[in-house]
């Protein structure tokens, strides 16, 4: 188990060296991106003019603050709460971010299936869990929201934001087969039986 | 007691502000139980993290879920309340709109067929208002419940038949809890329905999940079932935020309705860790927020 601190983009090589258990700080760049952010993209073949190539992007729709543009809020935007959804409901796009827009990193919370751990084992990647709920302390690592991309889905934009010490973040999934929710999913199954005997519910 | 329409719309809009930024103290009660019982060591390093996010959010004067949820107000009129219906249900709608645009709040509400997201919170049928009645004297109750959809997405109805018997009501339960293992945020509350009819069940699921912790169905039958499936629930590893360890929920709440003889109807709503919930009360003497 050891830490990592990344700076964003990195490169296939680095995130096949993250192994489930191990926890990850990320540094400088973040896109959040959600469920009709991804089905415009994928779906409708929309293109982003963002370059996520080497980059993570976090399971988000966060809640901001509109305000006249300046340096400090260059796209119009200050951070409110900013936090994470369910990942599973993204499960089939995971292989299209890897292969059509280069992503490496997923953040999210809740674990992702199986198309997942096999997109990461072909294609180089891997699963970061957050703490879901946790959006108030989340917020306090990104400095700024830096950009944004086909905010006519707003909330459910493409963003960019400015990171700084974000995290830990545990390794929940990784590129050698491991994930740590179906580890979780074993070991209930396990105890799946014991529990029902005790409740009187025989199979 | 005449009920001010511009007070309703004004508690209703500080009520999902207040929800939305100040967890319950059972809640947090409930969290101290947890981390005390909690021997896994991820499980552990989770709900440090929730209860430090709790602080900060305090700290920060910030909403504690980045998911404003769908509304949900719960009104009951008590007794010799005069009152407008119709306005009132404007004067809510009103409240809920205010609160997303004065407070910058996101909406994450949008029409079903065509995705769009009006931006107010609002939409048709929403926010969702329930209408009750009760004995106490010229009082108004007003709960608010800003419901997650991570934890919502959790949901299930079952048409059991009563050859069946409890039994199946509570594999039902304990199978759905593993089916959604890490992905409603848990420590979760597990709100089970059992009873009615199909909406009715559902239904009660809904009113068990967002029940305060600690509280008990008020059948006897019911409160058994709840005691046994909340030790249960806990001992099969999933943990939070589906990790491992103990802490899959605070709580399985159960409450019931009489059924048909051909029914046996089970329903599962989930509450996540971020149980939110506000209550504004309204007397003659003034209004009181808990």
């Amino acid at each position: 188990m050891s830490h990592h601190v990344l700076e964003m983009p990195v490169s296939a090589e680095q995130v096949r060296d993250l192994k489930i258990g191990d926890t990850v700080t990320l540094e400088k760049t973040l896109f959040g991106i959600r469920d009709a952010t991804l089905i415009h993209m994928f779906d409708r073949s929309r293109r982003t003019r963002f370059d996520l190539h080497g980059h993570a992007v976090i399971h988000t729709a966060p809640n901001v603050h509109r305000v006249a543009k300046s340096e400090k809020a260059p796209a119009g935007y200050e951070p409110f709460c900013i936090g994470t959804t369910t990942s599973q409901r993204m499960e089939r796009f995971t292989r299209p971010l890897i292969e059509r827009e280069g992503v490496r990193i997923i953040i999210g919370k809740g674990g992702m299936a199986q198309g997942t751990l096999d997109a990461f084992a072909e294609l180089g990647g891997a699963y970061l869990a957050i703490v879901g709920g946790a959006a108030a302390l989340e917020t306090t690592w990104i400095e700024q929201i830096e950009d944004v991309d086909m905010d006519d889905l707003h909330p459910e934009s493409l963003w960019r934001f400015r990171i700084r010490n974000f995290g830990p973040l545990l390794v929940g999934m990784d590129s050698h087969g491991g994930s740590m929710f179906a580890d979780v999913r074993a070991d209930v199954a396990s105890r799946r039986s014991a529990v029902l005997e005790k409740l009187g519910i025989a199979e | 007691m005449q009920l001010d329409t511009h007070e309703v719309e004004e508690v209703c809009k500080d009520l999902y502000v207040r929800a939305l930024k100040i967890l319950p103290p059972d809640i947090k009660a409930g969290f101290a139980r947890l981390q005390q019982a909690e021997t896994h060591k991820i499980g552990q390093t989770i709900l440090g993290t929730m209860v430090e996010n709790i602080a900060v959010a305090e700290r920060t004067n910030n909403i504690l879920c980045q998911d404003t949820g769908i509304p949900i107000y719960n009104v009951t009129f008590g007794r010799d309340v005069s009152f407008d219906g119709a306005e009132v249900t404007r004067a809510i709608r009103r409240g809920c709109e205010r609160a997303t645009k004065e407070h910058s709040l996101r909406s994450s509400v949008v029409h079903p067929i065509t995705r769009v997201n009006e931006q107010t919170s609002c939409g048709i049928r929403v926010p969702i208002i329930h209408y009750d009645f009760d004995d106490r004297e010229e009082t108004v109750e007003i709960e608010m419940i800003p419901k997650g959809s991570g934890s919502e997405n959790g949901s299930f109805l079952q048409m059991l038949i009563p050859a069946d018997g409890i039994k199946a009501v509570k594999r039902f339960v304990i199978d759905r809890v593993i089916e959604l293992g890490g992905r409603v945020c848990p420590p979760t509350i597990v709100g089970v329905g059992i009873g009615g009819t199909s909406d009715l069940c559902m239904h009660l699921a809904k009113i068990a999940a967002t029940r305060p912790l600690r509280s008990q169905c008020s059948d006897p039958e019911g409160a058994k079932i709840e005691a046994e499936l909340s030790q249960a629930v806990n001992e099969l590893g999933i943990g939070a935020q589906g990790l491992g360890g103990r802490s899959t929920s605070f709580a399985v709440h159960v409450e019931v309705a009489a059924t048909h003889i051909t029914q046996n109807p089970v329903a599962v709503n989930i509450q996540c860790h971020s149980a939110r919930r506000a209550r504004a009360t309204i007397t003659p003497g003034g209004i009181h927020f808990s």
